[in-house]
């Protein structure tokens, strides 16, 4: 018999710790898919953020890093410098990357580092039980803004894949989801892409993922997914994000 | 032996870490330090190095904890502003035992303070400045041929025990100049690195992180780390005396404050006092025996400190209420004086402590 779906060299065979219906499982298959491809995973070197995905390293066969919280690129910038030609990747949530780690994702990219980032946004901290974040669209609710988020109080979510598209640094910079097999299909372009730049030498590359987390928002699996597609992607467009052409 | 140089303290530290091999550089621009990463940005382009000026100590802090994954020589220096920044790194290269040497050319503080020199940093480099059970080496030079030979065995010591090591100067040893015999970098036998995040070639994959869920586990890490603080206190307390044999008043001192002393000493001799002077060498491990040995025959201890008094608790540890010991210090960027120093010696002196 034929062999149609498997699953991929680059991740090992063990359960997730990850909850039902949400998409990090889909995103770690879809970048150790991209890694088999690309026949890489002999040379590259993840790095795995504080949040949910804390123990990444788990559930890919390559090298790992667990970082500080937020500081995965400022990590990946230390690996990367020593080993030019090694493939590193950050996979970071909206907590660590947008909030926390505003600094080393802006210094990052604007360096040109060549790495790729994995980030997962989905608009609410996940591992600590449901508070705010960066990204909580206004009027969510979440533990710490149980009246729906007070754009007046809070602020405003912040829109990571437009904000960084501005630095000239940035090589490729996608937005995506996974919430239909066609979206899924693109995420993993994306994903190729984003790891393919990273390899040509051209820059920073992130791809940034709207996921879902049925068991905070609370709703089922597939509220989760609707509610990306119907209110999510308003604030937080799908598509590539050119970077600014280079100026003088 | 190679022909003598005028350097500056800051220069000499740079310069050492590029004899040690070290090819890895990342730091922050802060006083007074920044002849280190100015240095560093020049040199290291010509040996084939890098260096990359990071957007914070955090940050920087954080590039150490990559490269040192990666298996690099790597080092980053500030000041005691910047080394509080880092304190978060320090811990997780504790937890995951990672090699690499920092440099903390300590200022007056608390909070911003000043930029003059300070040992007010002391408590911070050798009880743990950030979270968790954790040591650091910590070594004091007190000249620049020290700080030139002290970083150069930093980094052998970080890759012996895959352990961060501290060099603790202070602002008048970064900025004075003196001339120095550049080191060279030691034959020491050194294990290989075979826990680096290299890439997974040939072997099972290699995870660097410092979590463990599980407490008993993280309790078994601890207690390994443990030993092997042990082992280092064993093996790694360094020292030196000054005209001790038979000194009726022992002072304690180090790093600037040790130069000063010894300077007191010698006025203390010109005017028959029986003075003598120890100087810890490494902070951390403290030469607990060592000192209590070397105060056997003294009547009182004078630890002497630019801080408020930091050091002078382990000395106290050290003599374990044998014998009075007594503080000296001026803090705040303040420097003592010799003299000052002499003055005290001959107040407990009179005083008949």
């Amino acid at each position: 018999m034929k062999k149609v779906f498997g699953r991929p060299e680059a991740l090992t065979d063990v359960p997730t710790h990850y909850c039902p219906g949400c998409t990090h499982g889909i995103i770690h298959r879809l970048i150790a898919e991209v890694i088999d491809e690309l026949g890489v995973c002999e040379k590259t070197i993840g790095i795995s953020p504080v949040g949910c995905a804390v123990l990444a390293y788990d559930y890919f066969n390559c090298d790992f890093v667990e970082a500080s919280h937020g500081r995965a690129p400022a990590v990946a910038t230390g690996i990367k410098r020593t080993l030019p030609d090694s493939v590193v990747f950050c996979y970071q949530g909206d907590g660590d990357l947008a909030s926390i780690g505003a600094a080393e994702i802006v210094h990052a990219a604007t360096r040109g580092e060549k790495i790729t980032v994995i980030f997962v946004n989905n608009a609410i901290y996940g591992m600590t039980g449901g508070q705010m974040a960066p990204t909580t669209l206004p009027g969510q609710r979440t533990t710490t803004s149980p009246r729906g988020r007070d754009v007046e109080s809070a602020g405003h979510p912040i829109r990571v894949a437009e904000l960084l598209s501005s630095l000239s640094g940035v090589a490729y910079i996608s937005r995506v989801s996974a919430t239909s097999p066609a979206n899924v299909t693109k995420a993993k372009r994306a994903v190729r892409k984003a790891f393919e730049t990273q390899i040509e030498g051209k820059g920073f590359s992130l791809v940034e993922f709207l996921s879902t987390c049925p068991i905070n928002w609370g709703m089922s699996p597939l509220e989760a997914m609707k509610w990306i597609d119907d209110k999510m992607s308003l604030y937080y467009p799908l598509g590539d994000y050119t970077r600014v052409p280079e100026v003088g | 032996m190679g022909e003598k140089v005028l350097m500056k303290g800051n220069e000499a530290i740079a310069e050492a870490a590029i004899l040690a091999g070290c090819r890895h550089f990342f730091g922050y621009p802060i006083t007074p330090q920044n002849e280190i990463p100015e240095y560093m940005s020049r040199r290291m382009p010509e040996v084939g190095g890098v260096f990359l000026q990071a957007e914070s100590e955090v940050a920087g802090s954080n590039m150490v904890y990559g490269a040192a994954c990666a298996g690099a020589r790597v080092m980053t220096t500030s000041s005691s502003p910047g080394i509080s920044l880092m304190q978060e790194a320090i811990s997780y290269m504790a937890g995951a035992e990672l090699p690499c040497v920092l440099v903390n050319i300590v200022r007056g503080g608390p909070g911003l303070g000043g930029i003059q020199g300070s040992q007010a940093d002391y408590f911070q480099a050798t009880k743990g400045g950030g979270h968790g059970d954790y040591r650091l080496i910590v070594l004091a030079p007190a000249s620049v041929q020290e700080l030139m030979d002290l970083t150069i065995t930093a980094f052998d010591l970080a890759d012996m025990y895959r352990i961060p090591v501290m060099i603790l100067g202070d602002a008048i040893l970064g900025q004075m100049m003196e001339p120095v015999i550049p080191g060279r970098r030691g034959k020491a036998d050194l294990p290989p690195k075979t826990w680096a995040t290299v890439g997974a070639k040939m072997r099972p994959k290699n995870v660097i992180t410092s979590l463990s869920l599980d407490p008993a586990k993280l309790e078994q890490h601890n207690f390994d780390l443990g030993k092997k603080y042990n082992k280092i206190a064993d093996e790694q307390v360094r020292y030196k005396t000054y005209m001790t044999d038979d000194a009726e008043t022992l002072l304690v001192a180090y790093g600037t404050c040790a130069r000063i002393s010894q300077a007191a000493v010698d006025m203390a001799r010109e005017r028959g006092l029986r003075v003598g002077l120890f100087r810890p060498v490494s902070l951390w491990p403290f030469p607990y025996e060592a000192l209590q040995l070397a105060a056997e025959e003294s009547l009182r201890v004078l630890t002497v400190e630019m801080s408020l008094g930091q050091m002078v608790e382990d000395v106290r540890l050290a003599i374990l209420g044998s014998k009075p010991v007594r503080f000296y210090g001026r803090t705040g960027g303040m420097t003592p004086t010799p003299r000052e120093v002499l003055e005290e010696i001959e107040r407990i002196v009179e005083e008949g402590i």
